[in-house]
């Protein structure tokens, strides 16, 4: 009745593509980010901050990237903690390196740099498929937290192989370092969230994004009829990279402040992301928003239903958080293998025919 | 779905409804996932003595202990959710210990820029102890770097005052805590011309065949190990299945407790580790706890674990707590302290056989009193060895002065490091 195309006229070819042409969808969109850019900077404290917002904003732009890779181009990735962990250290070494550099700037520096090194992991994708594909990031994922943990140089030469994010501020505001306003940071984390959604959704439906489509559902198929694979996998590769180099980035100098290698970006983390891109819904950007959202806020819900409203012993509550979590993925997979977005895709049709469904 | 989870956590928050209590001393513990047998021992000592405190003087100084606990996991991310929810409990925490070098490192210019005082016993950034840098953190009896130069001291003595020619072997957890002697152990190879040997294993340790088998052919005279949680059982079955003499394997403090060697029985007799705390429950504190707390059912974990090397030090820390914010309350002569002035009361802390026998803690831990500079205790640390029969520590050596002199120097060359890269300026004059 609400929800409804009917009476929505497109009279351009610009109106016609637009990312959402239903009304409602526009509207809420909006809505959405108006709250988040004029509300919740203005109500937000540090818990909220720390335990909720960054979480969510981070680990949504690294779902982002391992969804183009995963999602859109079908190659399978088991190495994205230790692809974020190129974008912590790239990140620290750039920040400690030239201090006078807005940090901003850093972060995309960060990214790229980790699009590089995953163009250059995604090489053997050229040859193999599959599962076999996904052994040889896993390769990427021991061998680049080894690599942080081994050479004392990505460390600045520290006692303890801690790397420490130094303060580094944006137009005078601190950022980063222990000084920061809750506002500020989740508005510069805000920023790279809406402009990595964007660049990802314009991506995915330009001719990059059908190519690695293409290559996804078939790639003899793309092959013969035009798609260089050669292309279209590093491509995939690099731009997923940059997004998951920019979480890390991200993760290290803002959320954490401090990270060792093997326990920030260890394998749980590639299976982390993993996960949230599989709950959330491959092949798609609300998705990827989904998927964190789930990952992140579960355990925090949990816990504080658990110990804080109900006063329970902060071990039982642990263990039960992770069968409960666990049990709600198992359940919601079977319900809709396609994930939360695929959720949210059968609820709208639903609603553009409610209420006369015949 | 967001918002709705988002509106029931915070539902659920405002349910639970704010404790009122005086004292705030937050408890991260980690009773969950690879380390959690370790952590539970600590965390029921530290909880047992507060509810003592509670139970039997009401508080302290008349003002009731409140000790809301948090589950980290000993992970980071969990760990900074767990200081966010609990910093402005009640009239807001008064000092953090979170038993985790991760997490230490996380919360350090944190803890500096909110002003509420660390105390980090004996883990941590080492050059802490530096007070004038590090105003908020304190990590004393002892430090790593004190550990590391205590063990080479302690094989000095028992090859006759000559390490040269001999090979020594780090086996250490690959994180920030296991590297953190290093550098000492680096420095003191060059003094003495003992070839030093690291080999790194992975969290959480449970896969160390390779590591095990690069000793069987190095054949290093001693082993040094840094190692936590299930690491350490692991490491010690490794060893006594690969038949190394075990009085030739010195662990860390971390790696010292009973529930490290007893999985290996007999095979672990005779293994070594560092400790700056008594071992046992002979002491007049534990009659106290058994009337007061276990016995009316207060007990974390019932008793279960009382007496062993962690809970012990699960005491101790609480004690440190505890006594720093008498004396912060004697200092400010008032009873509902804050995190400002439990930090005075932590710099001025003084520990002397007195007090501790007072406590009903006689001889439990060095004596040592901490200054403006100094947030790094006396750095003295004792040899304990495990008796598989019996199935206890016993005392190898008196308490032993680390060498002050190469620890003041790496400390300061640390420290003003950290300084300078952010920019503090010393606070003492």
């Amino acid at each position: 009745m609400l929800y409804r195309e009917a009476g929505d006229f497109k009279t351009s070819y610009r109106a016609d593509s637009q990312t959402f042409p239903i009304r409602l969808d526009r509207w809420a969109y909006y809505a959405i980010l108006a709250v988040a850019i004029f509300v919740v900077p203005f109500v937000i404290d540090d818990y909220w901050l720390n335990a909720i917002f960054l979480p969510l904003l981070i680990y949504a732009i690294a779902a982002l990237g391992l969804n183009i890779l995963t999602g859109y181009c079908g190659q399978v990735s088991l190495g994205t903690g230790g692809f974020m962990a190129v974008g912590a250290y790239s990140c620290y070494k750039l920040m400690t390196s030239f201090p006078d550099i807005s940090i901003a700037i850093h972060i995309v520096i960060s990214g790229l740099i980790t699009a590089a090194v995953g163009m250059l992991f995604g090489l053997p994708s050229l040859r193999i498929k599959g599962f076999y594909l996904a052994v040889a990031t896993l390769a990427a994922q021991f061998f680049l937290v080894w690599l942080f943990n081994r050479v004392p140089w990505f460390y600045n030469y520290s006692a303890s192989g801690q790397i420490s994010a130094p303060e580094r501020t944006l137009l005078g505001v601190p950022i980063t370092g222990a000084g920061t306003q809750a506002w500020a940071t989740y508005l510069f984390c805000l920023a790279f969230v809406v402009a990595s959604a964007w660049i990802c959704r314009n991506l995915t439906r330009g001719s990059m994004g059908r190519k690695w489509m293409a290559i996804r559902d078939m790639d003899i198929a793309a092959e013969i009829i035009g798609v260089n694979p050669l292309r279209a996998k590093l491509s995939a590769f690099g731009v997923s990279s940059f997004f998951v180099g920019i979480s890390g980035a991200l993760f290290f100098a803002v959320y954490l402040g401090a990270v060792e290698v093997g326990a920030a970006f260890g394998i749980d983390k590639s299976f982390l992301i993993l996960f949230m891109v599989i709950i959330g819904g491959l092949g798609s950007i609300l998705g990827s928003f989904l998927g964190a959202a789930f990952m992140v806020l579960m355990p925090v819900l949990l816990k504080n239903v658990l110990v804080g409203g109900l006063g329970w012993p902060t071990d039982l509550a642990a263990h039960l958080e992770y069968m409960v979590t666990g049990g709600l993925i198992v359940f919601f997979l079977i319900a809709e293998p396609h994930g939360l977005a695929q959720l949210w895709r059968v609820t709208k049709e639903k609603l553009r025919l409610w209420p006369f469904p015949h | 779905m967001k918002t709705l989870l988002t509106s029931l956590a915070l539902g659920a928050a405002l349910a639970a409804g704010p404790v009122m209590a005086d004292l705030t001393f937050p408890s991260l513990s980690y009773r969950t996932g690879p380390y959690a047998a370790n952590g539970a021992q600590f965390a029921d000592g530290y909880a047992d003595y507060f509810a003592l405190l509670n139970a039997r003087d009401g508080g302290i100084g008349g003002e009731r202990i409140n000790m809301p606990e948090c589950e980290t996991g000993y992970d980071t991310e969990k760990g900074v959710e767990c200081y966010e929810a609990t910093k402005d409990e009640g009239d807001g925490a008064l000092i953090y210990q979170p038993l985790s070098t991760g997490i230490t490192y996380q919360l350090i210019p944190k803890l500096a820029a909110d002003g509420i005082p660390m105390h980090t016993l004996g883990y941590g950034r080492t050059s802490v102890s530096n007070g004038d840098v590090f105003k908020w953190i304190f990590n004393y009896p002892a430090t790593y770097w004190d550990g590391a130069s205590v063990a080479i001291k302690y094989l000095m003595d028992e090859n006759g005052g000559d390490l040269s020619g001999k090979k020594i072997a780090l086996l250490y957890h690959n994180s920030a805590y296991g590297k953190e002697p290093i550098r000492t152990l680096t420095e003191l190879s060059q003094m003495h011309g003992f070839e030093f040997l690291e080999l790194a294993v992975d969290h959480p340790g449970q896969e160390q065949k390779s590591q095990w088998l690069q000793i069987r052919r190095e054949r290093p005279d001693y082993v040094i190990m840094w190692g936590w949680g299930v690491m350490n059982q692991v490491a010690i079955q490794e060893a006594a299945n690969t038949r190394y003499p075990m009085d030739q394997i010195i662990g860390s403090w971390w790696a010292g407790s009973e529930i490290d060697v007893l999985p290996s029985g007999a095979g672990a007799d005779g293994y070594k580790a560092l400790n700056f705390h008594a071992v046992g429950d002979d002491f007049a504190l534990y009659h106290e706890l058994e009337e007061h707390v276990w016995s009316q059912g207060l007990g974390a974990g019932g008793g279960e674990h009382a007496g062993s090397v962690l809970y012990n030090r699960g005491i101790y820390a609480a004690m440190i707590a505890a006594e720093a914010a008498k004396k912060a309350q004697e200092i400010h002569g008032v009873s509902a302290i804050d995190a400002a002035q439990m930090r005075d009361g932590l710099e001025q802390l003084e520990m002397t056989e007195e007090k501790m026998a007072e406590l009903g803690l006689e001889g439990f831990g060095p004596t040592f009193s901490a200054s403006c500079t100094n947030h790094g205790g006396s750095g003295r640390v004792a040899i304990n060895q495990w008796n598989a029969g019996d199935q206890t520590w016993s005392v190898l050596t008196d308490y032993i002065q680390s060498d002050q002199e190469l620890i003041a120097r790496l400390v300061e060359e640390d420290s003003t490091a950290y300084a300078e890269e952010n920019d503090i300026a010393p606070q003492c004059e």
